[in-house]
């Protein structure tokens, strides 16, 4: 920090010394230029090595895998073009997989979107144990994603599950299959799972939207004589809108990208019901060893998650970075 | 003055974190070492005791024979041993000595030239196994030495089969119906099959496959992939006579093969149902699946697959697999050593007296203690043939293929041709 401080001062200084004898000349001299952009250099060199190594080198082989027919070892030597987009694009058990992300992303924003924002418009009132509520519902958030998994994998059990226990103790015959089992009403199931886990960020992302919103502004509405209702409606929900949408972003590339739940949940079975791009890329390349075809698939799930955000950040968050500028 | 100095460490700076980035990926290769000492890694997966000392104490034994030779032991868990070595092969830094499941895989791994021909070097050992090695031989030269083979076949329970009132186990498929006839009407669910990971319901085919289709359509098919024979579309039709039966556990599709209680192997431990389709491994997978670690104990017993009825196989062949020691292509030629060593009498008989698989060296034959395990020792060994499993057989991309089809099928959304189909298209995209 006093090495910073030292050279912004010292730049100042003589930047100042400079304008003195030569006013016209703005930028200072030439060194003065060579050191700032070294000093940026030093402070973004790490980073960008970083990410180099772990971001851009990844996509960079994996695009250049997609082409090639390799098992995983020896020399990657048998350039094959597109033939491996070519057999991703018109698998069956793929264009499956896309529909499921697809399912997923809508699903969670329709179903997850409401259910989060009046939780989180209940727990914003003044009740009695609100912050226990509201640890309670941030809780399966918390819990890492395979012990969730694992535990749900076991109450769904047919026959003897805590799940198939209790819908027969009402009376009800529970699916004989089980619920992960019967191709179905896997996907639903799996759908159920995750918006118990995911339900408390939203939550939490829209309490903390709400306050950011200002008391007086209730206060103000409600001495108009606005109900409940009129406050949530008109004001809570209209000024949580970049929340909002910064949630609906998070949930779609969150959904594009599933895969640890589903794995630990039906492995992308039973009969293909619930696979997702990412489990048929993991099958596809570390199961089978076609790593062309793996790398061609993460290659498709890339640019479709790509355009997603690009077509989300153009559409509809622009708005909202607009606003901040 | 001041901001060279400056820039001077700036570079340093900036190259250092470019060092560290990199510095990540070497490692210094194990099999050299100073002073004509040679150390020798060797992956294995005998993690558990008895194996995992016995095989510490074979090392240390052929160390005092081999002054200046060091063994350095990495024992894990089968599954992280897979991954590990799937790492190694992509990166090439291999270990010296590690197993080899035969097959397709291992002529993938023969063609990037990553294993050792053994032939010459180790002559000897491959005459006394005999024709157990012919899994790990291709184009006539051997590159594996498998030490331990065994057999898939039903295991049971004694007990549920007592009570459902079945007196002898069934040699054909109707006697096998009516089998599971008799336990559904006890209440007691037939059969477990962990079709989530594919392999297990694979094999039923590949049984079925075996029952149906003449030895030599079989081994032909593994060299020339050609699937057309109308058998494999048999062994289809007779596996869909048996999901006809509806003899699996609820849920089955996707229910794993042997993690944790709600498993196939779990259920078969814990009395939950009367039998499942396994390997040779399946008794101490059960005891690892029990409390008290002792699987099904003695109520446990094994049956070949039935015969599948106007099938052109021979009843009395199996289908197997098994494990055997290669060497990895820039290895010392200790490794070589060490290998024939593991496979010598002496090595393989305390290696069958530890029950830790089924010994391929005929001297150990006698020193099997587990009398399940000796079953099918005699099984194996009386087989006039032994079908690698297919999927290895074929390698993993074939082999994926064909046991999705297959899960597929189980699900009720595959025909048997189509299980025939996505595997002919997997080894077309091979040839």
């Amino acid at each position: 920090m006093t090495t910073t401080e030292a050279a912004i001062s010292g730049e100042v200084t003589r930047r100042a010394a400079t304008r003195r004898v030569a006013p016209r000349r703005a930028p200072g001299p030439a060194g003065a230029r060579w050191r700032q952009r070294l000093e940026i250099a030093f402070f973004v060199t790490p980073a960008l090595a970083l990410m180099a190594l772990f971001v851009v080198w990844p996509v960079v082989s994996a695009v250049r895998m997609s082409f090639y027919h390799w098992k995983g070892f020896g020399p990657m030597d048998e350039l094959v073009g597109w033939r491996n987009y070519d057999y991703v694009l018109h698998d069956d058990v793929f264009r499956g997989a896309v529909t499921h992300n697809f399912v997923i992303v809508f699903a969670s924003i329709l179903i997850q979107l409401p259910l989060g924002l009046a939780v989180a418009l209940l727990l914003n009132r003044r009740i009695r144990g609100r912050g226990l509520l509201r640890t309670i519902v941030f809780v399966p958030y918390v819990v890492a994603e395979v012990i969730a998994g694992v535990v749900w994998y076991q109450l769904l059990q047919p026959e003897s599950g805590v799940i198939d226990g209790l819908i027969r103790s009402v009376g009800l015959t529970p699916p004989e299959q089980g619920f992960l089992g019967t191709p179905s009403l896997a996907l639903g199931t799996v759908f159920v799972v995750l918006t118990w886990k995911y339900l408390g960020l939203a939550i939490l992302l829209f309490l903390a939207g709400l306050q950011g919103v200002p008391d007086e502004l209730f206060e103000a509405a409600q001495l108009d004589g606005a109900s409940w209702w009129q406050v949530q409606r008109r004001i809570a929900v209209p000024l949580l809108g970049p929340t909002i949408r910064t949630w609906c972003f998070l949930s779609m590339i969150g959904s594009l990208q599933l895969f640890d739940m589903v794995w630990i949940l039906t492995g992308g079975g039973p009969a293909d019901a619930t696979t997702t791009m990412a489990t048929y890329l993991v099958n596809q390349g570390t199961g089978r060893h076609n790593y062309g075809i793996a790398g061609a698939a993460s290659v498709v799930l890339f640019v479709i998650g790509f355009l997603m955000a690009l077509i989300y950040q153009v559409f509809v968050l622009r708005r909202d970075t607009h606003e901040a500028r | 003055m001041r901001s060279k100095t400056r820039s001077a460490a700036l570079a340093l700076l900036c190259v250092g974190s470019l060092a560290l980035a990199t510095a990540c990926g070497s490692d210094d290769d194990s099999s050299e070492g100073d002073g004509g000492s040679t150390t020798i890694t060797w992956w294995h997966n005998s993690n558990n005791d008895p194996g995992k000392s016995y095989y510490e104490q074979v090392a240390a034994d052929f160390e005092a024979d081999h002054p200046g030779v060091k063994i350095e032991i990495s024992a894990m868990a089968h599954e992280d041993m897979v991954d590990k070595l799937d790492a190694a092969f992509q990166s090439g830094d291999m270990p010296d000595i590690y197993m080899e499941r035969g097959g397709g895989e291992m002529a993938d791994h023969v063609d990037a030239g990553l294993v050792r021909d053994l032939s010459d070097d180790a002559s000897e050992e491959i005459g006394k196994i005999g024709g157990s090695v012919a899994g790990w031989q291709l184009d006539g030269k051997t590159y594996a030495l498998p030490f331990s083979l065994g057999v898939v076949g039903v295991w049971y329970n004694t007990d549920l089969f007592k009570q459902a009132g079945i007196t002898d186990t069934p040699t054909t498929m109707d006697e096998w119906y009516d089998d599971i006839a008799k336990l559904e009407d006890a209440d007691i669910t037939p059969i477990s099959v962990g079709a989530g990971d594919k392999w297990p319901a694979a094999h039923y085919w590949y049984y079925t496959a075996l029952r149906s289709c003449p030895e030599d359509v079989l081994k032909d098919a593994v060299t020339s992939l050609d699937f057309s024979d109308p058998c494999f579309v048999q062994a289809g039709d007779v596996l869909e006579d048996l999901l006809a039966t509806d003899p699996f556990n609820a849920g089955f599709l996707t229910t794993k093969a042997q993690e944790g209680a709600t498993s196939a192997s779990g259920l078969l431990a814990t009395g939950k149902v009367a039998m499942e389709l396994q390997g040779h491994w399946e008794p101490g997978v059960m005891q690892g699946l029990t409390d008290d670690g002792k699987g099904l104990g003695d109520k446990t017993g094994w049956f070949p697959f039935p015969a599948v009825d106007g099938g052109a196989g021979d009843p009395a062949d199996a289908l197997g697999g098994g494990d055997a020691w290669a060497v990895s292509e820039d290895a010392p030629d200790e490794a070589v050593d060490f290998v024939k060593y593991l496979l010598s009498d002496e090595v393989q008989k305390g290696f069958a007296e530890n029950d830790m698989g089924l010994p391929t060296n005929p001297a150990a034959s006698g020193s099997v203690k587990d009398p399940a395990l000796a079953q099918l020792l005699q099984v194996r060994d009386d087989a006039p043939y032994v079908q690698l499993y297919f999927d290895t057989a074929f390698g993993t991309s074939i082999g994926g293929a064909m046991n999705d089809e297959i899960a597929l099928l189980f699900a009720g959304k595959a025909s048997p041709q189509d299980v025939v189909d996505a595997t002919q298209e997997a080894a077309d995209a091979e040839k």
